[in-house]
């Protein structure tokens, strides 16, 4: 059942595709030139051992899947309880409101591979990619994308308006996407912002981003890492289910 | 046996109470009607039995099983159009029908198949390959009562099936659904709409506060709660209070409105040559048969709920 609920979005995104897929290049593309050979040219000095670009590429990996991600599940989510109520309409059939919200779960994750590998493609082309492990950057991809999408799903559902929405980007994307080791090492902070940098699900994908692309180890434990992000996604699935329930079965 | 069954049934959120125990039985082939005012607990009434809401107390069976357990095996078998239309408005006309049926677990062929069949019987074939967006209100409504069809279902639900349409487009409608109940599918709405009640119903109940207050065939109802005719009265006069008293005694109720009097009567015709008789010149009158709407004002009131 969660399938049909997946096809379902994948026929309504053929309408797109196109567009989306270029896109999905078009913005690397522009931050790889923009930060990688423009910044990059003042750091000589490079980062770590590593040119600049090298070294933030994987960042803004991550950086672009949580975006991915945490656009495809706010105003989507949103506007499926209050302006086209889809989600009412797939609440009448069948199915249950795990397959409804796996389903569009699933396709958030579908979205966030492809428009990451967009990514990676581009990150071989300016010859940034340091070793064959940069192929799980894919696998760390989806699971940043899940990480920040289930709790997004929760609050969207939770939202009556989108101006909550602002909010959200104002005061969790954007300064995730600044400060957890994506354009600098979350080292240069101070300590108290450090430890927010560290709480972030993007610090965590970045930074096994970074090994991934670089073939180098980690600076904290990858499997603490990964078991750190399925926290956030176990946590967000939990609270999104709990708040789609509330929204659909009253 | 009855393919909704209901006893004592009762929805609260909170301390509101929606529904109020009630007893509702639906037979296969019927077409059911639940009527009342704004906010009368029928809506409600109708999200419990297409198992999307959970029945606060009492027994609820829909084809003989429990909504509270097996909701999705319910669900099904039903067909449901909502209140708000809610199409995907970025799909065409056809892949909205199309992803439903799959939801339904319908292989993909027949679901294109179902599809076109179903946009030839609300006569959107023409339309099929444009989007959602640019339908008038109508066709929207059409297109959702197609999709509450993708799954062949046993009991269709429809929930103020007209309600904002133009002349036209409603009597589209109720064309449509009086075919589907001539094929023998049990259809159950609400409408305030007592033209609609009276051309679609066999049986209804007429709702107010959550409880039932009257239930039985169109007729049955109007014989029960209204007089056979209605005579409105129009007088010259600034308010229509002054006659009220000289017409005591004439028709069995008499309700006064700001611009004319209302005699509920067995003979319209005696009636009113009895107020002729009484010296009392009307301006206008019109003498017509009772209506469902008598009844629906006469019980549930002429004040505004909401």
């Amino acid at each position: 059942m969660t399938w049909y609920v997946l096809e379902y979005h994948l026929v309504s995104y053929r309408r797109v595709w196109r567009a989306s897929l270029l896109s999905s290049f078009v913005l690397p593309l522009l931050t790889m030139l923009g930060f990688g050979v423009g910044v990059g040219a003042y750091v000589t000095g490079g980062v770590g051992g590593v040119p600049y670009l090298d070294w933030m590429v994987p960042g803004l990996l991550a950086s672009t899947a949580m975006q991915i991600a945490i656009g495809d599940s706010s105003w989507p989510v949103l506007g499926g309880f209050e302006w086209q109520r889809t989600y009412f309409g797939q609440a009448a059939a069948p199915l249950r409101v795990a397959d409804i919200l796996g389903g569009n779960l699933l396709f958030v994750v579908f979205r966030t591979l492809t428009g990451s590998a967009a990514f990676l493609l581009t990150a071989l082309a300016f010859g940034t990619l340091h070793s064959w492990w940069a192929l799980a950057a894919l696998p760390i991809a989806a699971l940043v994308g899940l990480s920040v999408a289930a709790p997004t799903f929760a609050y969207a559902a939770t939202i009556r308006s989108d101006s909550y929405l602002a909010i959200l980007f104002r005061l969790g994307v954007i300064p995730m996407s600044l400060f957890s080791g994506v354009f600098f090492p979350v080292e240069s902070l101070p300590p108290p912002a450090r430890w927010l940098a560290y709480a972030s699900p993007l610090w965590h994908g970045a930074d096994l981003t970074r090994s991934a692309t670089l073939g180098t180890a980690p600076s904290w434990s990858a499997p603490g890492h990964l078991l750190y992000l399925t926290l956030w996604a176990a946590t967000g699935w939990y609270l999104a289910h709990r708040q789609f329930t509330r929204r659909l079965v009253v | 046996m009855s393919l909704i069954h209901a006893r004592g049934l009762v929805k609260r959120f909170g301390d509101f109470t929606a529904v109020d125990g009630i007893d509702v039985d639906v037979a296969r082939g019927e077409a059911f009607g639940f009527l009342g005012p704004n906010g009368a607990g029928k809506s409600s009434t109708m999200r419990m039995i297409g198992c999307v809401s959970p029945p606060t107390g009492g027994v609820l069976r829909i084809l003989d099983r429990d909504p509270r357990r097996e909701g999705p095996a319910i669900r099904a078998r039903l067909g449901v159009c909502p209140q708000l239309d809610n199409l995907d408005l970025e799909l065409t006309v056809r892949e909205n029908l199309t992803t439903y049926a799959r939801f339904f677990g319908l292989p993909r062929k027949v679901a294109r198949r179902r599809a076109d069949e179903l946009l030839d019987f609300v006569q959107l074939t023409e339309r099929a390959d444009s989007r959602v967006e640019p339908l008038s209100g109508g066709m929207k409504r059409r297109l959702t009562i197609a999709r509450a069809l993708v799954n062949e279902p046993e009991i269709v639900l429809l929930d103020e099936p007209t309600t904002g349409l133009d002349p036209q487009a409603r009597h589209l409608v109720w064309e449509r659904l009086f075919r589907l109940k001539q094929q023998g599918v049990t259809l159950v709405l609400t409408t305030h709409y007592m033209d609609e009640a009276e051309q679609l119903c066999d049986r209804l109940v007429v709702m107010d506060g959550g409880r039932i207050v009257a239930e039985g065939s169109p007729r049955a109802l109007i014989e029960r709660h209204s007089t056979r005719e209605v005579v409105e009265l129009r007088f010259e006069a600034e308010s229509q209070e002054a006659f009220a008293g000289k017409l005591a005694g004439v028709g069995e109720r008499l309700e006064i409105l700001p611009d004319r009097i209302l005699l509920y009567v067995a003979d319209g015709d005696a009636a009113v040559a009895e107020v002729q008789a009484r010296a009392l010149p009307p301006a206008s009158v019109l003498v017509r048969r009772s209506s469902l709407e008598d009844v629906f004002l006469h019980l549930t009131g002429r004040t505004l709920v909401d």
